[in-house]
Parts: structure tokens; C-alpha cells; sequence
């Protein structure tokens, strides 16, 4: 029988290693580089992509490579500030939030689709709704879900462009109820069955989603497509050169611009990588201050 | 078993909340949004009758062990020290209180700033909430104890002395008791972590929901039930080193190390600072122009969601468990229905309310309804097997009656008083959940932070958490007052009285 009085003096010792455990990492000479990305899509999707990415930058940058799944945008962009992971696979806006929180930080490549990237609306067939080349006022009073909250093709730009169709109106006086469903999958799955009769979706996951057969033609369709805009990128933090050595940025940047693997691309859905600057993505902060998302 | 006083005011009480519960309903929004739930509620029962066992991965079920033993150790243990002083320091009081207010998930959204992903983020974020709770709880088992050792000390004894000597011999086995139960919770909460990241059973069975995949998810919930409904098997007082040493041994490694002084600092200095502040050059002005929007387009109607869920969920909870605890009870059931009866209900207890509630949300769509489902259920399912096993205590006459006479005109007017206890006892736990249940869509306190993270508005987010705290210790000392007045304080609240 052990006594409460050990149990407690175990806790209090647990306690003690636990916080000694948390503590400064021992000094090695290279720490694996880790990365993450938003999980803006299925989640098996993403270790399929990632896993590769992470196995193509081993063999290329010559240290360990680790890919960290996580669970929300927020949480992709806590990683990168607390230093857990050293580079990201971020949307235009969680990007933007990230560089803001940790100084030096740079964003380094896009896909090429990135550049002038777009949303869709879409709305499910009981709408009546049909494409139109015209922002489509005809959804106010609908039920309409964003995708993540910090989402760029999902939240970001679709409340931009709704509060411009609706001058002095937000999305909530807008639509009779407004949901964020998370990721992009999700909300084609929702406004597909119906839970939301319009969404905003980002189109290159529409597209994958098509290619992959989980878009029901006859429930769902594309009713308006945005205006082009900045969106996905690697961003890599300011202190990499001083871990893995001078000129790694640059070493992570070519080797990423070097991608022609189409099993790495395709899930992805990017024809290649290109390189990027920060500069790139100013649109998005002046959107982001106008939507009231970023101070 | 002790006999309910006949004091006026169960009426009162009952029909306050009752009509409380109405008014709420008026205002609550309980539409199905979607259009398929039974489809989809048809394809989850044949997941869960054909669970594919391949799929589990074995060190997430380690992982989730692990948090939970190491987050209750580390909780019971500061609890204990904490507990000696609850009586007497009122600070402590209060830290405590601050300390359970708080939802394990809040915690972890908070600690993970700092300590990323990792293991200690996952054992603080159990252990935090719990160290309150057990402080409190450790110190209402002192308080109920036996003095009689304790009036024969020397005079000048030390208080530590005192304790050790004089009391501790006969608290430790209901602390052990109490502990042991404890660790049931942690291993839901530990599991519920997952959802938002750590690598427990949460964070595949979250994705197994979100994609549709319930072969996976039926076969990790069989597991998880597994675990607990076997827990008196391999929790005990001597394998409880072995489970210590053992989870230590098998926390996940960090794959890469958040840099947690950084981190820290900017933290505290910089990130949870409201924002009119940093720099050191706000005014009570700033600091109130930020405010006030935050009080009247944030927290007050957010608050107003998180009670109107609340009070609905309590008296949903209250009618479920009269319907219910008969099943558990040998007079209404016979010995065959019974057993039945108990595993239903373990298992209804036994799934994360939280859990719950983000399944009933995937099927039925972001309203209010699945989250009042998922509360009462879950609350039902404890409060009926405690009624049941009261209602197996009670002394019937020879010649008690049976059936609906037995239970409307014995059982229940006898237990009507410990049924109240019961209720308002998880009333702060139900108001406690009903606000984390933001995060999953609901438009609670916590729809209000998962909001503010998302913006990277720390400062907005702590706010915010200090308002859901400070609205779950109102409701603590309501719920207090009311029992006091019933005169129904001292009947037994506690689903670790009863083991």
C-alpha cells in the first residue's frame, strides 16, 4: 500500500521533471528542420503531400526534415511564432499574421497559381442559383458558410468582397446565418448536403475535390468567381541561416523553386513553385485591416 | 440512507429553473441545418458496429494514458498542497476557484503559445484545472473528517506536524479514492485535447468524424471505453507508481522545441497585454475604448448564449435523469435489466460532452439543439446511475407498492432532495462546457475566443476567459447559496462518493 503522503511527494517530483523536460533543448549541432502547413483540406490529403515534401527537403538540404500536423490555422501560425516549427506552408493571410509576429521572417515561394490565386461561391441546386460574371447579390438572406476563420480564399476575401457588394453591412446583417466550417473539403461537403445554401471555397481545392469525385455536379455548383489575389506561401523564419548556416534561405528557396515532381505537385494542386517576397502579399494587409481581421 | 427534509422551496426551485429553462428555449436558436442527419447518423452506428481495430494507432492510446496520468498527478499533487491552506487563506480560495474556472481547452489554447505542441502543454492544460478542483475537493474531505485525533495534540503542535500525524492517517484513502476517480475525468480530457492538436486519441478520432471515416472512429471509442470501464483493473493504489514512472517514460517526443523563454516573455509582456497598453502609453480612455466593444459586441452576448444553452441543458438534463436512473435501479428494472441498464449509462458518462457535442454538431448542423443534446445526455447518464444507486439504498416497506405508484409516490418524493444536490452540484460544470462548446460553432463564450485566437488577439482572448471564469464562479456561488438554502448541502454530490 502506498501512502498518499508518497503519492504526493511522486506528483510534486513529477511536477518538478516535467517542467525540467519543457526546458532548453540540449545544444546539438543540427536540429531537424520542421514545418508545418494549414490544414485547409482533407486531412489525408495533406500527409500525403507533406510526407513527400518532407522526404524531397531531407534529401535536398542534407538535415533532418519533420512535417507537424496540426489541427487549426491558429495553431499552424502559434507554431511558427513560438519557434516549434521553422517553416510553413501558409495561406495568404495567416501568412501575413505570421510574419508580423515574428520579425524577420520571410515569405520565400508561392505555386505559381498563387500569384493571382481566386475563390468561388458556390451554392447548392435548391438555391436556383446560376453562375454569373457579376458579384451575386441574390445570396443576401441565404445561409452562407466561410471555410476556416483565418482562411484567405474562405474567409478574408469572400467577407471583403460580400462587405463591398453590401457597403455598411457585415456577413452576419447580410445572411439569415453564417457558419465557418473549418476547412475548404468541409464546406463543399456542407453547402453539397444542403447545412448551407451558399459557401466560399478556395478553387483549387473545388478542383481537387472534382478531380477526386467527392463533388456531386447536380448539388453543387461554381456561381461567381472572384477577382485575383495573393495567396499561399513558404515562409521561413529569420533565424534559419544562423542554425543550418549562411545562405540556407537561399538553399530552401531553390530547392523548393526546384520541385518538377509531379506526385509532389499534384496533391497540391501547383504546377511548379516560384519564388516570392513579402511585398507580394501587402494587398492582403490592407484587406485585412479594412475586413477589421488584422490591427 | 437519509431522508430528504420536506422543505418548501423544492417547488420553487425546481419551478424557477424550470421556467427559466422556457423562457431560454424561446430565445435559443435549435434549428437542424442539415438536411441528411439520419443518413449520416445511420452511417456512424455501422461504423461503430463494424469498428476497424487495424486503424488504431497504438501510441496514441499510450499518449492519452500518459496525459492523463501525469496531468492528475501533477493536479492531485499541487491540489493536495493547496488544499492544506484552502481553509484558512482565502487567496488561496480564490486561486483555486480562478485555477477550475477555467477549461482544460482554454488552458491548452493558452499554454500552447508558449509551449507549442507538445507534451508539457498537454499535462499542464489537465493538471492547472485539476489542482483547483482537488485542492477543493481534498478540503471538503478534510472538513468532513473525524477530529477526535486531533484534539489530543500537544499544544504548539505545527500545523504541518498536526496534519501529517493527526488527520492525514485517516483522509488517505478517500483522498486516494477521490484521486483514482479524478483520473477517469483526465483520461476525457486528455482525449479531448486531441481535437485541438496534442497527439491523443483526440486528434485521429477528430479527424476520423470530420472525414467521414467511423469504422476508425467506432473502433478508437471501443478502445476508449475500453480503457475506462477497466479502469478499476489497472488504476489502483499499487500500480499507481508503475502508471507514473511508466507515463513519464512514454511522453511523446517534441519534434522540435518551441523556444519557451522567448516565448514566455513575449507572451506576458507583449501578447496578452491589451493592445491600447503596450507600448506604455495607454490611458484609462484607450484602455476603454478598446474594452467597451469587446464587453457589448463579445462578452455580453456571448454570455447570454452561454447561459441560455445552460439553463436548457440543466432542466433537459434534469427530465433525462428521471426518465433514466429508473433503468439502474433493481426495484423498476429486475436483476436482468439492470446490468443493462448500468452499462448504458457507464457508457453514456463515459464519452467527452465534448466529443459529444462535435458529433452532434457534424450531423445536425451548427445550432444549439446538438449541444443541448450533448450535455443532457451526458449529464443524464451521471445523475441517473447516482440516482439509481441511492434508489437502491433506500429502506422500502414490505408492502411498498410497485411500478409508476413506487416511483412517483416514494422513490422520487425521497430522493427529490438529493436529485436537486446532484443538479445544482453540475450546474457550474454544465455552464463550464457550454462555453468551450463556442469553439465548435456555437454562439457561446467560447465561439467569441476561438474568434479572437484566430485574429491572434491574445489579449481579447484572455479578456474573454476571465469573463467565462468569472460568469462560471457566479453561478458556483448561486449554486451554492441555493443548496444551502434547501438545506440539502451536505448530501453527497460527488460520483466518487458513491464508488
Amino acid at each position: 500500500m502506498v501512502g498518499i503522503g508518497r503519492i504526493a511527494r511522486l506528483a510534486g517530483g513529477l511536477l518538478a521533471v516535467g517542467l525540467a523536460l519543457a526546458g532548453p533543448v540540449s545544444a546539438q549541432t543540427k536540429p531537424p528542420l520542421v514545418f508545418t502547413g494549414i490544414p485547409d483540406q482533407d486531412e489525408s490529403r495533406l500527409v500525403e503531400r507533406f510526407g513527400k515534401v518532407a522526404q524531397y527537403l531531407e534529401g535536398k538540404l542534407g538535415v533532418p526534415v519533420r512535417y507537424v500536423p496540426v489541427k487549426s490555422y491558429p495553431a499552424a501560425v502559434t507554431a511558427f511564432t513560438n519557434g516549434q516549427v521553422q517553416l510553413a506552408w501558409f495561406g495568404g493571410f495567416t501568412g501575413v499574421q505570421a510574419r508580423k509576429a515574428v520579425p524577420g521572417s520571410q515569405a520565400i515561394a508561392q505555386g505559381a497559381e498563387d500569384a493571382a490565386f481566386r475563390f468561388y461561391l458556390i451554392a447548392n441546386a435548391a438555391t436556383g442559383l446560376t453562375r454569373a460574371a457579376d458579384f451575386p447579390t441574390s445570396i443576401a438572406g441565404k445561409t452562407f458558410t466561410f471555410g476556416a476563420r483565418a482562411s484567405t480564399s474562405g474567409r478574408l476575401m469572400p467577407e471583403y468582397r460580400i462587405r463591398e457588394a453590401f457597403p455598411g453591412k457585415s456577413p452576419e446583417q447580410v445572411f439569415s446565418r453564417v457558419g465557418f466550417s473549418g476547412d475548404h473539403s468541409r464546406t463543399i461537403q456542407l453547402v453539397q448536403s444542403g447545412a448551407f445554401e451558399v459557401g466560399a471555397v478556395d478553387f483549387s481545392v473545388w478542383d481537387l475535390d472534382s478531380k477526386a469525385g467527392k463533388v456531386d455536379p447536380k448539388a453543387v455548383s461554381v456561381i461567381w468567381e472572384s477577382p485575383p489575389f495573393p495567396d499561399y506561401q513558404w515562409t521561413v523564419r529569420g533565424d534559419v541561416d544562423a542554425t543550418y548556416g549562411a545562405g540556407f534561405t537561399e538553399k530552401l528557396r531553390a530547392a523548393l523553386v526546384g520541385v518538377t515532381d509531379p506526385a509532389i505537385l499534384e496533391p497540391f494542386g501547383r504546377s511548379k513553385f516560384i519564388p516570392v517576397t513579402n511585398a507580394a502579399y501587402e494587398p492582403l494587409i490592407e484587406v485585412g485591416k479594412a475586413t477589421g481581421l488584422l490591427d | 440512507m437519509r431522508l430528504a427534509p420536506r422543505v418548501p422551496g423544492y417547488r420553487a426551485v425546481s419551478g424557477g429553473f424550470a421556467l427559466a429553462a422556457l423562457l431560454c428555449l424561446a430565445v435559443a436558436d435549435l434549428h437542424v441545418t442539415t438536411l441528411h442527419p439520419f443518413a449520416e447518423l445511420s452511417r456512424l452506428f455501422a461504423g461503430l458496429i463494424r469498428p476497424d481495430f487495424w486503424s488504431v494507432e497504438g501510441w496514441s492510446v499510450v499518449y492519452t494514458v500518459a496525459f492523463a496520468v501525469l496531468g492528475v498527478g501533477c493536479g492531485a499533487g499541487a491540489g493536495f498542497l493547496l488544499a492544506i491552506h484552502f481553509a484558512h487563506s482565502r487567496i488561496v480560495r480564490v486561486f483555486c476557484a480562478a485555477l477550475r474556472s477555467v477549461h482544460e481547452l482554454f488552458w491548452a489554447l493558452l499554454l500552447m503559445q508558449v509551449f507549442g505542441l507538445s507534451a508539457t502543454t498537454g499535462v499542464l492544460a489537465i493538471a492547472l484545472p485539476y489542482a483547483g478542483i482537488c485542492a477543493k475537493v481534498y478540503s471538503e474531505i478534510i472538513e468532513e473528517a473525524d477530529l477526535s485525533a486531533l484534539r489530543v495534540l500537544p499544544p504548539g503542535t505545527g500545523v504541518v506536524s498536526a496534519f501529517a500525524y493527526a488527520r492525514l492517517p485517516d483522509l488517505a484513502g478517500r483522498f486516494a479514492d477521490y484521486t483514482l476517480y479524478r483520473l477517469e475525468c483526465g483520461m476525457r480530457s486528455s482525449l479531448v485535447l486531441g481535437f485541438i492538436g496534442l497527439p491523443t486519441m483526440g486528434f485521429t478520432l477528430e479527424s476520423a468524424f470530420r472525414q467521414g471515416r467511423y469504422a476508425e472512429a467506432g473502433a478508437l471509442l471501443l478502445v476508449f471505453y475500453a480503457l475506462i470501464g477497466t479502469r478499476r483493473l489497472w488504476v489502483r493504489r499499487g500500480t499507481l507508481p508503475v502508471l507514473l514512472v511508466g507515463a513519464l517514460l512514454a511522453l511523446p517526443p517534441a519534434i522540435g522545441h518551441a523556444a519557451i523563454g522567448p516565448s514566455l516573455v513575449r507572451f506576458l509582456t507583449h501578447d496578452i497585454v491589451p493592445a491600447p497598453l503596450r507600448g506604455g502609453e495607454g490611458t484609462w480612455i484607450s484602455l476603454w475604448a478598446w474594452f467597451r466593444p469587446i464587453l457589448t459586441d463579445q462578452i455580453l452576448p456571448g454570455a447570454a448564449q452561454t447561459l441560455v444553452l445552460a439553463q436548457i441543458a440543466l432542466v433537459v438534463t434534469a427530465l433525462g435523469a428521471l426518465l433514466l436512473f429508473p433503468l439502474t435501479a433493481r426495484r423498476f428494472t429486475g436483476p436482468l435489466g439492470r446490468p443493462f441498464g448500468r452499462v448504458l449509462l457507464v457508457v453514456v458518462r463515459s464519452t467527452p460532452e465534448y466529443m459529444l457535442a462535435y458529433l452532434c454538431l457534424q450531423l445536425l448542423g451548427p445550432s444549439m439543439l446538438p449541444a443541448i443534446i450533448a450535455l443532457s445526455l451526458h449529464n443524464a447518464g451521471i445523475i441517473g446511475y447516482l440516482m439509481g444507486r441511492h434508489a437502491d439504498a433506500i429502506p422500502y416497506r414490505p408492502d411498498a407498492p410497485h411500478g409508476l405508484n413506487l416511483y412517483a409516490y416514494e422513490t422520487l418524493p425521497r430522493l427529490y432532495g438529493q436529485f436537486l444536490a446532484f443538479l445544482l452540484y453540475r450546474w457550474e460544470l454544465i455552464l463550464r462546457e457550454s462555453a468551450i462548446f463556442g469553439i465548435l460553432g456555437v454562439t457561446t463564450l467560447g465561439f467569441y475566443v476561438d474568434a479572437a485566437i484566430s485574429e491572434l488577439r491574445l489579449d481579447v482572448a484572455v479578456v474573454l476567459i476571465a469573463a467565462t471564469a468569472l460568469l462560471t464562479m457566479a453561478v458556483d456561488a448561486l449554486s451554492r447559496a441555493l443548496r444551502r438554502g434547501l438545506r440539502i448541502t451536505d448530501l453527497p454530490t460527488r460520483l466518487s462518493d458513491q464508488t
